[in-house]
């Protein structure tokens, strides 16, 4: 360390950093790895913050640095570790491991205030980056909470703090981020939004949440304990009846033996089937949370399409471009209708009929005897399937045993164990074996009915599978084979069960269901301002469309005005307080004369200022001469003056009203 | 037209001298008190201030392209935080009024102790630092406490203008750097430079009257102004939070001492002034009376109190 001359009372002012700074350092650093956590290996967040830790305690223990030679295998081992369990330094969960590890190591090697200054800065960014993963309400206020520390380690960094505790050092970050809290979200409203991103889509491959394009027996088993929101649908007039809440999400044709797929029915351009509508349609709202998919969930079934959308020959309605934000779509549908009555266009009976060779041969055998035992009554073998599962000793347990090659038949004859994808999976291969046109429908059913805020909450966990058959004359009717299963095992997996449309299991989801309500506003007014919604920003003021110009234009202005308010909030001169109740009633006294033109001079005394006073107002000179004699009197005449008299002067003074008398 | 262009002229050149004058506010020696508005405060990021507005860039472009609403709103509260510390920053200086200020008496060489006395409007200003030369000196207020103290450097003996101050914080985040300058239109008395080596001169032989102990080291006591400098025990004051000055012990006092200017002949001016000043001092420390005669044939004295130390000082401090 450099070190000048310091002259005889005056403080060198180091640039080592001190103690209370780098205890903020490590708390700050410490916060930020904690923002980390839920998406980053734990091993990894709990070994960086163990060092942090053992730093901070070596440095305060021992006053000791960290060798080179350390700090050098610590930023070689941060990238190795991240690409050993990601495989690259690229992408989000990488790129965010290693800038946590980074960190670690530059608070390592910090011992010099500008080095903490770099620290906190880099801390701010790699806090911003845990926005990337979770922007939801409390996440976003958790971080933002997280700069305090930030701010009161640069407050740390600065000369003139006492040594008493820590508030002093995080009273000014605290009251800075609260008064900035208004500008902050004028900001917010008025930063030009981009219309697509300067670079990369932002990781359509990673993150993918919800319903997957392809259905295996078993593979939603994770959704289903997923507690996370799917979506959420506002609707127009009162919500459909409970039995009728399924969310159509795609289509399922094509079987391969194992699992089901869109198939090439789905992707034709042929137009959507034509629907008889029975009851008045639906109108409705769904607000539909990133998926990086292309399926839209629509109330079974969608009769018309949104500006975004394309409806395929099923009435499954797909977004242009995968949906990687928050979206919100207005749909009709009609819950009662009759889809397809007229006749199953040839292709589509080929395409619902058609089954994979040389598997599932008992399922096979099993419909085959249903089509000869009902002389190939549609009705009839749906009904036979029914009661298999409903008398059968079919089990629904979320934790259902794997199947082997002939999934179907080791379903069905041997565990009978499982859950939607299971039924709707066997159901559908048993109709199309048994001549009867079928297919899978994947989407969501039930939802939590918001009676507050007059929504439907669908939670990932609501996710369902169910199946469709093609009977005559009535076109495409829904069979939910899921709920024919009489038993029901409630699996202790978690929150979830909304396949059965059963009760919650854990304890706090009802209070959870009931709180979505701030989740949902927070969604559609912070997360989902996209560029167009700025652009209708000032819709209200009568501009149809707000340009980026006008944005900038009206930030600058506000930035303008910000500035202007705040110089003018800081130039406020905290208000004189009089010392004691003798002072005050005196400025009280002297704040009346000032009205009515009688301002007491900076060099005047109090005595000199009551005999002009009295000069000037000659009416009331006797009040004036009293009460400036009480007062010399209270003031000058005791070492400590009688409280009563006091009392009884500010009473006086109180009732005392000059008044200028205009003759 | 002609007028309208001598109006711009004259209008611009007003302007100019407008500025120049708000520029070299500060600069031209003013009277106390100096209340610091918002005319004479400048305000500039530091180059940490630079670098959080890179950081801010960085953060606010990220979060566009990422189309996170949640990491933008980050960014604005962040940004708006930070650019909004500028404000407390200036706070820091706005109304600072310095009504006046004290200077001690120091020697030439030494830095000078100059006590200022700002107006108290019960704010905390604790990050104000004021810097005479390159070096910055703390000086943080207390609501309630409205002195602070700092040291200017002194080259020459005589008297000296107080020199141009810069006031400056960076108070809260270090972002920015408020500053001001006040030039007080004051002079302080700097005392001649003292010889470490100088002997004390001849004196009465007379081995029964010398002074035995004069500069027997008694013990340590608090600092007061007006404390000879050279007395102050600088090991032992850094381990204290004020200042100590060694104590010696009084010696009878006997024969005053006689240092005359015309007795050293010889040598250059300046050295003859800073022997007799540190005889002088030794004298003082000694609490043994000294006759202090210039080349004038002015004397002072026989005398040992601190008035007597102070008159010759500066009566040589004064001499051309």
């Amino acid at each position: 360390m450099k070190r000048r001359h310091a002259p005889p009372g005056t403080r060198v002012i180091a640039s080592t950093l001190g103690a209370l700074p780098f205890d903020l350092l490590c708390l700050t650093v410490l916060c930020v790895v904690g923002a980390h956590v839920p998406h980053l290996p734990i091993w990894y967040t709990a070994t960086l913050a163990a060092i942090v830790v053992v730093r901070w305690w070596r440095r305060r223990k021992y006053h000791r640095r960290v060798p080179a030679w350390l700090r050098i295998v610590m930023l070689v081992a941060v990238p190795l570790a991240v690409v050993a369990v990601y495989g690259s330094p690229f992408g989000r969960e990488a790129g965010a491991a290693i800038v946590c590890g980074l960190l670690v190591v530059k608070v390592l090697e910090s011992e010099s205030v500008r080095d903490a200054r770099m620290s906190i800065g880099f801390a701010c960014f790699i806090l911003m980056s845990a926005l990337l993963f979770d922007q939801s309400l409390p996440f976003t206020i958790l971080v933002g909470l997280m700069l305090l520390p930030a701010l009161a380690t640069l407050r740390a960094l600065e000369p003139g703090l006492s040594r008493s505790g820590w508030w002093p050092a995080f009273k000014p970050g605290t009251v800075t981020l609260a008064a900035s809290l208004p500008a902050a979200l004028v900001g917010f409203l008025l930063i030009p939004r981009l219309a697509t991103p300067l670079w990369g889509a932002p990781d359509s491959g990673q993150g993918r949440t919800g319903i997957s394009d392809r259905m295996a027996p078993g593979d939603i088993h994770s959704l289903l304990t997923d507690n996370a929101v799917a979506m959420r649908v506002g609707f127009d007039g009162a919500p459909p009846p409970e039995d009728r809440r399924y969310f159509r999400g795609m289509v399922l044709w094509e079987f391969d033996g194992r699992a089901w797929l869109p198939g090439a029915a789905a992707r034709r351009p042929w137009p959507p089937a034509p629907v008889g509508i029975r009851d008045p349609p639906t109108h409705y709202e769904v607000t539909l949370l990133p998926s990086h998919r292309h399926w839209m969930f629509a109330l079974d079934v969608p009769i018309d399409t949104p500006e975004e959308a394309r409806m395929g020959p099923d009435h499954t309605l797909r977004s242009a471009q995968p949906i990687t934000h928050t979206f919100r779509y207005r749909v009709e549908s009609a819950t009662d209708y009759r889809m397809d009555p007229e006749g199953l266009a040839p292709r589509l009976r080929a395409a619902a009929l058609e089954l994979p060779e040389g598997f599932d041969p008992r399922a096979r055998a099993l419909a085959a005897r249903w089509r000869a035992q009902t002389g190939g009554n549609a009705a009839e073998i749906v009904r036979h399937a029914l009661n298999l599962f409903h008398d059968g000793g079919f089990v629904y347990d979320l934790d259902a045993p794997p199947l082997g090659r002939d999934s179907i038949d080791d379903f069905l004859f041997d565990t009978r164990t499982g859950f939607c994808e299971h039924y709707a999976s066997a159901f559908t291969f048993l109709m199309r074996a048994a001549g009867v046109p079928a297919r899978v429908v994947v989407g969501y059913q039930g939802g939590y009915w918001n009676d507050f805020a007059h929504y439907l909450l669908v939670r990932q966990s609501d996710a369902h599978a169910w199946a469709e058959v093609w009977l005559a004359g009535r076109g495409w009717v829904r069979v939910d084979p899921t709920a024919a299963v009489s038993r029901v095992m409630l699996a202790d997996t978690g929150g979830a069960a909304g396949d059965v449309g059963g009760g919650s299991i854990s304890w706090w989801m009802p209070w959870r269901n009931r709180m979505d309500v701030v989740n949902r506003w927070w969604g559609q007014t912070v997360v989902g301002f996209d560029a167009l919604e700025q652009s209708r920003l000032f819709r209200p003021f009568g501009i149809a469309r707000t340009s980026a110009q006008m944005l900038g234009v009206a930030l600058a202005v506000a930035v303008f005005l910000a500035l202007g308010v705040g110089a003018l909030l800081a130039s406020l001169r905290p208000r004189a307080k009089p010392r004691d109740a003798l002072s005050a009633a005196q400025l009280r006294l002297q704040r009346k004369l000032a009205r009515i033109g009688i301002v007491r001079g900076h060099a005047e005394g109090p005595r000199d200022f009551y005999l002009r006073t009295a000069t000037e107002l000659p009416d009331l000179a006797p009040t004036v001469n009293k009460l400036a004699a009480e007062y010399l009197a209270l003031r000058y005449a005791f070492p400590e003056p009688p409280p009563e008299r006091i009392r009884v002067f500010v009473r006086r003074l109180r009732n005392f009203h000059p008044r200028r008398v205009v003759k | 037209m002609d007028g309208v262009a001598q109006h711009g002229r004259t209008g611009l050149a007003a302007r100019v001298q407008r500025w120049s004058r708000a520029l070299m506010r500060g600069r031209n020696p003013e009277t106390l008190p100096v209340r610091l508005d918002r005319r004479r405060i400048y305000i500039v990021p530091t180059r940490a201030g630079f670098g959080f507005a890179v950081l801010l860039a960085t953060m606010l472009v990220g979060a566009l392209n990422y189309q996170n609403n949640a990491a933008l709103l980050l960014t604005c509260l962040l940004g708006a935080a930070l650019s909004g510390s500028m404000l407390l920053t200036w706070r820091e200086l706005h109304d600072l009024t310095l009504r006046s200020l004290h200077a001690e008496h120091g020697f030439c060489g030494a830095r000078l102790p100059l006590h200022l006395a700002f107006a108290d409007d019960r704010r905390a200003r604790h990050g104000l630092g004021i810097a005479v030369d390159e070096l910055e000196q703390p000086c943080p207020l207390e609501p309630g406490t409205s002195r602070a103290s700092v040291t200017i450097p002194t080259d020459r003996r005589g008297w000296m203008a107080v020199p141009r101050m810069r006031i400056s914080s960076t108070l809260p985040f270090g972002l920015f750097r408020a500053w001001s300058w006040i030039t007080p239109a004051q002079r302080v008395l700097v005392y001649p430079r003292i010889l470490a080596d100088s002997k004390p001169p001849a004196r009465n032989d007379d081995p029964a009257e010398r002074i035995t102990g004069g500069d027997e080291f008694a013990g340590l006591r608090d600092y007061h102004p007006g404390d000879p400098i050279r007395h102050v025990a600088w090991k032992a004051s850094a381990r204290h939070d004020h200042l100590l000055v060694r104590e010696f012990d009084r010696a009878a006092p006997g024969q005053p001492l006689r240092f005359d200017w015309n007795a050293l002949a010889g040598i250059d001016r300046e050295t003859r002034l800073s022997r007799l000043a540190g005889w002088v001092c030794d004298a003082y420390a000694a609490a043994h009376p000294w006759i202090l005669v210039l080349e004038d044939n002015r004397s002072f004295g026989p005398a040992s109190d601190t008035g007597h130390y102070h008159r010759c000082l500066a009566a040589l401090a004064e001499l051309p």
